[in-house]
């Protein structure tokens, strides 16, 4: 027996004015899994979550989740996902616990089911101290915390997150990411939107890559980064170091061609396997080559994006926003706006 | 790959995607737009509780003007501050309710731009159910605004023809109608860009039909064109309905005529509103 895709999108289309916005996705997402999609700011990353949740009409395209037609039946869509945006999407003049009832009630649990589950969600995301407090109170990690309680209290079988860790210091981020990790071990799906490879390498299984619009790209986190290299070795040589040497000896032994600043002496090499690090310096320590520094960096989403489409992942929303006055007033770039937040 | 095993995160409760797709209804029924209403107004209601400032426009409004005007006009108009009352009280009610309407407006404007909006939009609920929720908790404004002029009248010395009963009609009938307005308001609400913008939109309209009305003058003291239009101002409807209900007790056709016309804009600022709102999405 095959199971429904979770997310099965063929030539999604969304236009604003001139710009298009989205422009001709395709995607599929299977069930139970954690998919990533990857972009800069601007590339249409929210616009086709924003499709694909109902909130905004597909100008052109078909979508279905769970095999439910996105377009013809929205109100069947909004009973199967739950939606976490770059901001909280919560009643700041509420308490957690009214939140969360308040949600529960308008999704028809009766109120002391609405109440149990508010205090069960509040209890999983450790905001059970903070249950009676107002929001204003929140710090920025309860609130998103509190958001994606929210979107939780019916137990959605599709979730999406769009930028969920976006503005979150790094232990608040690792806490996020065990629950996203928690939410598909309960049988949910989950589509996230990130701007962070790193992010979209802990934890999706499948990535697409997003640039104006378009999929530049798809597969696993490791299909991605073997395309760019793996890593990159960052060498700074001391002062009286012969570099042509040096760069000699990174040919012969890496067999890739060094990135070399001749003034600051610094050194960058790109690495298919982290292993090549230590064949090089070894070489350098035989041939006297000595170094003031040295370290192994993961590839950014920046050299991702120079890999696959010739230029840097910069933010482009700017640029649009020149091309196509219409859309500085348009929902779109007003949450672009806040992803750089 | 990672080797930990990850616990689900509500353990006791494993999602099956097949069984809640059909589970889905294709749209809400009667009975869960209501219940999606109420909830949205209890919402409304916990807002003005944390926000009693919210509440200075019904209380503060009847206290002030019922005494200002009654005291200032009273004595150029009727002869005097007692024969004035019958007149004034059911104008300033009528009055109140307006502006208290067009608050809902201002108020509503502001809470779409908020975040929580957001949610309601994905949520599975009837496109009404945002809009109307603070309609229906503002019943309670409508209460206080009524029952204060009232009770100001009563306590500078006005006594109401229709008694008790002609009193709590009066005021049941300025909810009714405050209640039907507001769904005007709610719409600008919908369409303006700003909530200042809102606040400027409703004042134009409000200003000119409360004081062009009979709500603090006899109209035999106006001029000839301006009587025509004051006597086809809905307000005046609405203010000379109240006054035969609290002065006299009676249930005239204008009675009739201002709960045919509260129902006339609902019927037709109702489903604009939801249109309009549908739109912000």
């Amino acid at each position: 027996m095959t199971t429904t895709a979770a997310i099965d999108a063929v030539g999604l289309v969304k236009s604003f004015g001139q710009l298009r916005a989205v422009d001709g996705i395709d995607l599929e997402v299977r069930q139970g899994e954690i998919f990533g999609v990857l972009g800069p700011n601007g590339a249409g990353k929210t616009t086709m979550l924003k499709m694909l949740a109902t909130l905004l009409p597909i100008d052109a395209g078909q979508a279905r989740v769970f095999g439910v037609d996105v377009a013809k039946e929205p109100h069947r869509i909004r009973q199967l996902v739950g939606v976490t945006g770059q901001y909280a999407s919560v009643d700041e003049d509420l308490t957690a616990t009214e939140n969360l009832w308040l949600f529960g009630k308008l999704q028809g649990l009766r109120s002391a089911d609405a109440r149990a589950a508010a205090k069960q969600l509040l209890g999983q995301f450790g905001l059970e101290d903070a249950a009676n407090k107002p929001i204003s109170q929140f710090s920025g990690g309860m609130r998103r915390r509190l958001d994606l309680a929210a979107s939780l209290i019916t137990r959605p079988p599709l979730i999406f997150l769009d930028e969920p860790t976006t503005g979150l210091d790094p232990r608040t981020r690792g806490q996020m990411w065990e629950t996203i990790r928690g939410l598909v071990a309960g049988g949910s799906t989950v589509l996230l939107t990130t701007q962070y490879l790193d992010e979209a390498d802990q934890l999706a299984g499948r990535i697409a890559v997003i640039d104006h619009g378009r999929k530049v790209a798809e597969g696993t986190p490791d299909e991605l980064k073997t395309s760019v290299g793996n890593s990159t070795l960052q060498l700074h040589l001391a002062p009286d170091t012969d570099q042509e040497l040096a760069r000699q000896i990174v040919r012969k032994v890496a067999g890739a061609d060094p990135v070399l600043t001749p003034e600051s002496g610094r050194m960058n090499v790109p690495l298919d396997t982290a292993d090549r690090a230590a064949d090089i310096l070894i070489g350098f320590r035989q041939a006297g080559v000595s170094i003031i520094s040295v370290s192994v960096a993961k590839p950014t989403l920046d050299e991702v994006f120079l890999a696959l489409t010739g230029h840097g992942a910069e933010d482009e929303a700017g640029l649009e926003d020149d091309n196509d006055p219409d859309l500085a007033t348009s929902d779109e770039t007003a949450d672009e706006a806040l992803e750089v937040q | 790959m990672s080797t930990i095993t990850v616990e689900p995160l509500l353990p006791d409760e494993v999602v099956d995607p097949a069984a809640v797709v059909a589970r889905t209804r294709p749209r809400n029924s009667p009975a869960e737009t209501i219940s999606q209403t109420l909830a949205m107004a209890w919402r409304a209601l916990k807002k003005m509780r944390r926000n009693p400032e919210q509440f200075f426009d019904v209380t503060i409004q009847p206290l002030l003007f019922t005494a200002m005007f009654a005291y200032i006009f009273g004595g150029a108009i009727s002869g005097d501050v007692h024969n004035y009352l019958p007149l004034l009280i059911p104008g300033i009610v009528a009055q109140t309710v307006l502006t208290t309407c067009m608050a809902s407006g201002v108020q509503l404007r502001e809470d779409l731009d908020k975040g929580v909006f957001d949610r309601f939009k994905v949520l599975p609920i009837a496109r009404i159910a945002p809009l109307a929720g603070p309609v229906v908790a503002d019943v309670v404004r409508y209460l206080i605004a009524a029952s204060l002029t009232f009770l100001t009248g009563l306590l500078i010395g006005y006594r109401p023809g229709g008694g008790v009963l002609g009193v709590l009609g009066a005021i049941a009938l300025s909810i009714f109608i405050g209640w039907s307005l507001a769904w005007i308001f709610t719409f600008i609400g919908t369409i303006a860009r700003n909530a200042r913008s809102v606040q400027g939109i409703s004042m134009l309209i409000l200003f000119p039909l409360t004081f062009l009305s009979n709500a603090f003058v006899p109209v035999k003291t106006l001029p000839a064109g301006l009587a025509d239009f004051v006597k086809i101002n809905p307000v005046s409807i609405l203010v000379t309905a109240t006054r035969d209900l609290a002065n006299n007790g009676t249930i005239t056709s204008e009675v009739g005529w201002t709960l045919v016309a509260g129902l006339v804009v609902i019927a037709i600022f109702a489903p604009l509103s939801v249109l309009s709102y549908r739109r912000h999405i």
